[in-house]
């Protein structure tokens, strides 16, 4: 068996009498796409906002490469090589596409408390702001601003932004939601291309696009783990046929 | 980001060249009042980069202009000799630690809270001042001499002439918008701004934002504290009205008033106002009420201030030039 990169012990998230993380514990392989799936209020992206710093947790530890990270703050994950997209697209709307990935690129430095020569010299933040666009299939629309662009380009600028950090680590979340089909195959694509290199843990709704993706997949049902395993698995799993499939045929009917 | 174009540098050149040449042909009176306006400028720009670039609406900004110019009268005030160099250095450097104490309390909080804490700050400051016999009350304090300039015993400028002065502001107006510019442009820069339009990404980004924005808290009240410093060395007489609340709304109608988030829109919007507190009464005894319209005709018609005028104009008319700039 492989490194485990990320381990989560015991992990609870309360919000009041809420528990949207219900002792999790979970361990994520270097190198493997782990998908998340769960019906919706399952608490898959509040399980993202603990693995990202976003919230901390009620109880419990996350350990990234051994090293305790509970307590780490958004910043700190990103920094030790976790990069994170958002399922409600967060950009900075009023800057162009090279701007928004500028920001993640410049998240190199050692600091960016620099006050004195003007950051557009900076050649290795450009080289890697260009990288990200190009990915993510926005190499053209660089210079226009992010709150003009159609819904789903502004998805993948969520996820180019993201890349500027050039993380070792990603959590995605719902990254193909509101796509057209067009748009979400390129993504599935490049999905598919990160993959090869680096560490993703994958939140999606779209089956044809996890059970493509997914080398294991993990079903939460209210904050709890309900089965993890490989792809063959949980397709044949009658649990989670019960508790989420079930609900997905449901809902199309 | 804050990018400035060719017809904006142009335009900022000929204002620069006519501030440059309005001693030659003005009174000694209106040298004075643009003397005072060029001050005020060094402050209202220094919000700017609080309200403008950072996003933090600081409504206590006058106290750090209030604490430079009472910490030069009161460290420096009944000296024969007043070394500049000496006194502007402790000046700045107090109400630097000021405003990073000030500033460490207050980014923990945002928006509305932001707002009611550094008022809180400037009201503390200005009873202080208010209330203590020993630096005048209410009544304020004096100075009795200006700072000597002088290099090895050479006086470079005299402040007791009023042209001297003049050009000792306009040199210091001009540097401060050269300092901002060029940590605007630099890495920082570009984070503060970011953060202003998005903060939690940026942080997601791996930015420690709070420290961002003390920074920036703090190189404002500084840059205001220089302000309150020379117009303590212009006037020789500090009041306590200089910290008050007042003072910090004005100030943030100037920077809205000029167009925010651009540097020289501060400095036109102060320009504006004082000219208007000036002359306007000449005409008529109601001239508030005509100010309060002009302020909400420009913020209900002109979203950006003048300097999104100017940036509109100079877009239609040199439209080649294309400028990425954004609101
Ligand atoms: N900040 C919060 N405060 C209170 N309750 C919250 C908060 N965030 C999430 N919750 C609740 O926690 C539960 C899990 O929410 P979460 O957003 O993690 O679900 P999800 O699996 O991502 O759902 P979806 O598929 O709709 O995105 C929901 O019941 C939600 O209402
Ligand atoms: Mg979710």
């Amino acid at each position: 068996m492989s490194e485990i990169i990320l381990r989560t012990e015991h992990l609870c998230k309360n919000f009041g009498g809420l528990k949207a993380t219900d002792d999790v514990s979970l361990e994520f392989e270097r190198g493997k796409v782990h998908a998340i799936l769960g019906p919706n209020g399952a608490g898959k992206t509040t399980l993202i906002n603990l693995l990202s710093g976003e919230l901390l947790p009620s109880s419990g530890r996350i350990l990234f490469k051994g090293y305790d990270i509970t307590d780490a703050r958004p910043e700190k994950v990103s920094r030790i090589g976790i990069g994170r997209s958002f399922q409600k697209t967060n950009i900075l709307p009023g800057f162009s596409c090279l701007q928004n990935c500028w920001i993640g690129a410049q998240s190199c430095l050692i600091t960016s408390m620099r006050f004195f020569r003007p950051a557009k010299h900076l050649r290795m933040v450009h080289r890697r702001a260009d990288h990200a666009l190009q990915l993510c299939g926005l190499s053209n629309k660089r210079n226009q601003i992010a709150g003009t662009m159609s819904y789903g380009e502004q998805r993948q600028l969520e996820i180019a932004m993201m890349l500027a950090t050039e993380p070792e680590l990603l959590l995605l979340d719902e990254p193909l939601a509101g796509m057209g089909t067009e748009e979400s195959q390129q993504v599935t694509a490049l999905l598919k291309e990160l993959a090869k290199e680096q560490t993703l843990i994958l939140i999606e709704h779209d089956m044809d696009a996890v059970f493509s993706l997914a080398d294991r997949i993990t079903v939460m049902v209210d904050g709890a783990e309900l089965e993890t395993g490989s792809v063959e698995q949980i397709r044949n799993s009658q649990a989670v046929q019960d508790a989420y499939l079930g609900h997905d045929e449901e809902d199309a009917a | 980001m804050h990018t400035v174009t060719r017809p904006i540098i142009i335009f900022l050149c000929l204002c620069l060249a006519l501030l440059l040449l309005f001693p030659m042909v003005g009174s000694a009176f209106y040298t004075g009042l643009v003397t005072k306006i060029m001050i005020l400028s060094i402050f209202t720009i220094s919000l700017d980069l609080l309200i403008g670039f950072t996003g933090l609406v600081s409504f206590g900004h006058a106290a750090f202009f209030g604490i430079g110019a009472y910490l030069l009268a009161i460290l420096f005030g009944d000296l024969e000799h007043i070394n500049y160099w000496w006194s502007l250095t402790l000046t700045l450097s107090l109400t630097g630690l000021a405003a990073l104490l000030v500033g460490w309390l207050c980014i923990r909080t945002s928006g509305i809270y932001f707002i009611m804490l550094t008022l809180a700050f400037a009201q503390m400051f200005f009873y202080f001042f208010f209330e203590s016999p020993r630096f005048g009350g209410d009544d304020g304090i004096f100075m009795m001499n200006k700072p000597e300039i002088t290099l090895a015993t050479r006086q470079l400028v005299d402040l007791d002439n009023e042209h001297d002065f003049y050009y000792f502001v306009l040199a210091w107006l001009v540097g401060v918008y050269l300092f901002l510019s060029m940590i605007l442009r630099a890495p920082f820069g570009h984070v503060l701004i970011a953060i202003k339009a998005n903060e939690q990404r940026v942080r997601a980004l791996g930015y420690s934002t709070p420290h961002y924005k003390l920074v920036s808290f703090v190189i404002a009240g500084t840059i205001a504290g220089l302000a309150g410093f020379l117009e303590a060395a212009h006037t020789s007489f500090i009041t306590p009205a200089y910290l008050g609340w007042h003072e910090s709304g004005m100030a943030i109608m100037m920077v809205i008033l000029g167009g925010m988030g651009t540097l020289f829109g501060p400095v036109i919007g102060t320009f504006i106002v004082v000219l208007l507190q000036d002359f306007l009464p000449n005409f008529t005894e109601h001239w508030k009420l005509i100010m309060g319209g002009i302020i909400i005709f420009v913020v209900l018609f002109l979203p950006n201030g003048i300097a999104g005028l100017i940036y509109s104009i100079s877009n239609r008319f040199f439209s080649r030039e294309n400028s990425g700039r954004e609101g």
